[in-house]
């Protein structure tokens, strides 16, 4: 009797079964058909990367090589330059091998003036793979990115032509040490 | 002129219709059975909440040629280990026992190859011998996995053949006919399927097991074995054991629809078209069950096998045949 009494509980949960994997049929897909369909992308998804300029139109790479040496992979390579008018650093070039990047966003959480970002853009395809070595013409934005009003040189204590020590935002004047003697 | 006219004499017309329409269930046979390769993965994408293929051509429909054309330019090769005639000649016995099982079933009126008047019988026995090609194909291919399927699948066969036999005797005792012509007619009426629900349950379960298909697949249980029974074939041969697991789910289809739904009746629509309907919709439930249900160890479903299902079609046979004796003494 019991044996019966199981036989048919199991009919039944598999009844059940299937009528719910039928049910199916009509819930809505977690898949999207990608080319009509673009799927949504927050604005800090991690794909094709970016230069940015300041919110004065300057690039605000300091050619500080830090997103070179915290890149795993090892896949930036730039060159310092100076300006000569008010001697602001700059990367004369900055060349990122996509083929070898993965993502990880570590050379924009080490940027420290906010100058390379990780964009939404994931459609990164090329018959040929040296065009996936980006040069600095394709990497530099006109825009500031996702950071409207960083200024690098605004806030830092970095002097350049026209900003002495002193006139960046919030820093205090240097104190000249002679006239602190007792 | 008329030298040739001569040839044609009624009896060699018949032939020529006979060997047309041969051909053309055979073309159509093997055509639907690989378009069920695309309507599969479509439908399991579906019930997985996905998509499924659906790029090529209109709904995707061209997968199955862009799967062909890649299964084709596969390397076929023979490990050096196997049993070479045998290994070869698996397939083939797959795919040709079970095409040869659609010759006895009747399509619409008047549209079959053969109306045998030992139609059951002999498609137990072609199903019976295609049951050798997945056997053959395990133990030629030398390896454990195959083996292990080969094993699997003789053991299953012994399981599901005896309850198929007997379930589909309760229909037969009914009719009383083993020619699937007089069973169709038989269900002008009332289907099959009310009378003989007991024999539909056991015959269905059978069926999904006479397949290998999931949830009954056992024989070739990918997470248990890897491909079981076809581990070592590649290329066109592991192509045919493919095509033949699709035809024998279309012949499983057909049949269930001749047993127990009867065949070609239905109203408005000529009987072609309701015969397809209704083998297409069991088609696409043996999708849904593969998409639903857990796969049971073997020494379960053996159990089941010779514990339940048997019991039960020697009881499905006896009640039928109590019946219809008494319906006949009156
Ligand atoms: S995202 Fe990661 S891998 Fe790519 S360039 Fe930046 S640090 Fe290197
Ligand atoms: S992108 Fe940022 S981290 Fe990289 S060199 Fe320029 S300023 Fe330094």
């Amino acid at each position: 009797m019991n044996d019966i009494k199981r036989i048919l509980i199991g009919f039944w949960s598999n009844l059940v079964t299937l009528w719910l994997i039928f049910a199916h049929l009509w819930r809505h897909k977690d898949t999207v058909n990608y080319p009509e369909e673009m799927p949504y992308l927050p604005p800090r998804y991690r794909g094709r990367i970016i230069l940015t300029r300041d919110p004065d139109g300057d690039e605000r790479c300091v050619a500080c090589n830090l997103c070179a040496a915290v890149c795993p992979v090892g896949c930036i390579s730039l060159q310092k330059a100076e300006r000569p008018e008010d001697g602001r650093w700059y990367p004369e070039w900055f060349r990122i091998n996509f083929s070898r990047c993965i993502y990880c966003g570590f050379c924009e959480e080490a940027c420290p003036t906010a100058a390379i970002q990780l964009t939404p853009d994931f459609e990164l395809a090329e018959y040929d793979r040296q065009n996936m070595v980006y040069e600095k013409e394709h990497l530099l934005i006109s825009g500031t990115g996702k950071y409207h009003d960083y200024n690098f040189y605004r806030v830092a204590g970095m002097s350049i032509a026209g900003k002495p020590k002193g006139a960046a935002e919030s820093e205090a004047q240097p104190i000249d040490v002679k006239s602190l003697l007792p | 002129m008329s030298a040739i006219a001569a040839w044609f004499t009624p009896e060699v017309i018949a032939v020529l219709i006979g060997m047309v329409k041969a051909v053309v269930i055979l073309l159509v046979v093997i055509i639907a059975s690989a378009w069920m390769i695309w309507v599969e993965r479509r439908l399991l994408g579906l019930w997985q909440d996905r998509w499924g293929p659906n790029r090529v051509w209109w709904l995707g429909i061209g997968q199955v040629v862009a799967d062909m054309v890649k299964i084709f330019m596969k390397e076929d090769w023979i490990p050096k280990f196997v049993d070479k005639p045998v290994f070869i000649l698996a397939p083939a016995i797959a795919m040709v026992m079970t095409l040869l099982a659609f010759a006895v079933i009747p399509i619409a009126p008047g549209w079959r190859i053969i109306d045998l008047n030992v139609g059951v019988l002999f498609f137990l026995a072609v199903l019976s011998l295609s049951a050798y090609a997945v056997m053959l194909g395990g133990w030629a291919s030398n390896s454990k996995y195959a083996l292990f399927g080969g094993v699997r699948a003789a053991a299953q066969m012994l399981s599901y053949e005896v309850f198929m036999g007997l379930a589909m005797m309760g229909v037969v005792i009914q009719a009383g006919s083993f020619s699937f012509d007089t069973i169709v007619e038989a269900q002008t009426g009332l289907w099959y399927v009310v009378p003989q629900f007991l024999g539909f349950i056991l015959f269905l379960l059978a069926t999904i097991a006479a397949t290998h298909r999931a949830p009954f697949d056992i024989p070739e249980a990918e997470q248990e074995l890897t491909a079981g029974f076809h581990t070592e074939y590649s290329g066109m041969k592991f192509g045919m054991f493919f095509v033949a697991e699709y035809i024998s789910i279309t012949l499983m289809s057909a049949l269930v629809v001749t047993l127990f739904f009867g065949g070609w009746h239905g109203p408005l629509l000529p009987p072609v078209v309701w015969f397809c309907l209704k083998t297409g919709l069991f088609m696409c439930f043996f999708i849904l069950l593969r998409a639903a249900l857990a796969r049971p160890r073997y020494d379960q479903f053996m159990e089941s096998g010779w514990k339940v299902m048997l019991p039960l079609a020697l009881l499905n046979v006896l009640v039928t045949g109590g019946i219809v004796v008494a319906l006949a003494a009156h």
